[in-house]
């Protein structure tokens, strides 16, 4: 039994929760410990451990990566980090057009 | 973007930043095994995430009205278990609902009650930030002693809220569910290894979590503190980690020294005028009154069955 939903999931509709934000997280690679707090207690999932060739310089082969796409800017994955690994710093200009997506600026064009 | 957790609730939601419930949605879900069918009772998750043209849900959803989730849930899962009966579906599918505070202390509790009298294999989530939080911040069945809300605010004669919370658990509990515990969103582990427990429970009957939510918003706390405010609420004992296991009660977590509730009073503006000297006579009320209920709380963990 297949039925047609009438909204359906679509990422490209998704809300551009990434022009929320006025400070972005930034992972100190070489004191990132790959606990996976950041991972856990971030509210848009943004944040996934890498374990690609990139990270194995790091102290345990994985470093927390950031996808900055949906992140709203909260700064839990900040406060949670145990190493103190994650700083936040402010969007210059507040958010401004290079950080904005592509969707609004075609808006704004 | 994390391909695990984005499985079935994906980001592009409008909560707050800050927001713990997309984290205990994805948490809960991430641990089922079969398929799920999601069930919204109205509440901030399902404002925020079901904004037409856009649904974050990548799993079947339905959302009826604020009062009803578990009556439909009822409907959803007893349709599944006839159509299985007759074999016209032939998969495993697990139903949750996820409902605030508003929508189970108060607005849904006779729903909540039939479903669980029935005997429904659904497992309830309970997200509660202590009041109305989409609708401005008004009190509801959860609300604690003390808190400036919209519906009660603090001045200069008043304290705000003069109830204490329903003791939900308990109502819970007198249906005799196979498996509920209460379980806080600070402690992601603690959930997990809950909603575990709660789906394997879900052979028998219902199920049912009680996750404490920080609400950035009205609670009034820097958004990056939802984890801190969540964990000093277990710290001070203002939220015990329990679960109840066939009437037997089992405390997760003991916390060696508890610290004195000022402590989480503090770190939230709600609470703000309650550490002015003259409202100090209210804050040993309530530390008495939480001593006194983790008093209890030992006692009934004693007696096992």
């Amino acid at each position: 039994m297949e039925i047609e939903h009438p909204v359906q999931h679509k990422k490209e509709k998704a809300m551009d929760t990434g022009n929320w934000r006025n400070h972005y997280p930034v992972v100190d690679e070489s004191k990132c410990i790959a606990c996976g707090n950041c991972v856990k207690y971030c509210p848009e999932a943004c944040i996934f451990l890498d374990d690609s060739e990139k990270a194995e310089a790091s102290k345990s082969g994985k470093v927390a990566k950031i996808d900055l796409e949906f992140c709203k800017g909260c700064g839990v994955c900040a406060q949670v980090c145990p190493v103190n690994a994650i700083s936040m710093r402010t969007e210059e200009g507040g958010n401004n057009n290079e950080t904005k997506s592509k969707k609004d600026k075609e808006k704004t064009n | 973007m994390n391909e695990q957790l984005t499985k079935n609730f994906y980001p592009g939601h409008a909560t707050c930043a800050g927001c713990g419930i997309p984290a205990i949605v994805r948490h809960v879900l991430d641990e089922a095994d079969d398929s799920v069918v999601v069930i919204n009772a109205t509440g901030c998750l399902e404002v925020t995430s079901t904004l037409y043209p856009y649904t974050a849900w990548k799993v079947p959803y339905i959302h009826n009205a604020f009062e009803n989730a578990g009556a439909t849930a009822s409907g959803v899962e007893t349709a599944y278990r006839i159509l299985k009966k007759k074999k016209k579906i032939d998969k495993d599918i697990k139903f949750v609902i996820f409902a605030g505070d508003g929508g189970t202390y108060d607005i849904g509790l006779q729903s909540l009650s039939g479903m669980l009298e029935r005997g429904h294999k659904v497992l309830y989530v309970n997200y509660d930030n202590e009041g109305y939080m989409n609708t401005g911040g008004q009190r509801s069945g959860a609300t604690p002693y003390g808190a400036n809300m919209t519906t009660t605010p603090a001045s200069e004669t008043d304290i705000g809220n003069k109830t204490f919370r329903k003791d939900l658990m308990e109502i819970v509990k007198g249906h005799h569910l196979e498996y509920l515990a209460q379980a806080n969103v600070a402690y992601i582990e603690d959930l997990r290894k809950k909603t575990k427990k709660a789906f394997q429970a879900l052979e028998k009957g219902p199920a049912f979590l009680l996750v404490l939510q920080p609400c950035t918003n009205v609670w009034k706390f820097p958004t990056s503190d939802y984890v801190k405010v969540g964990k000093l609420a277990t710290e001070t004992n203002f939220w015990p980690l329990y679960e109840i296991e066939k009437d037997n009660y089992k405390i997760n977590l003991k916390i060696e020294n508890p610290k004195p509730i000022e402590e989480y009073l503090k770190t939230q503006r709600r609470f703000k005028h309650l550490l002015r000297p003259e409202n100090q006579e209210v804050v040993n009320y309530i530390q008495e009154n939480i001593n006194q209920r983790w008093n209890k709380l030992l006692k009934k963990a004693e007696c096992q069955f």
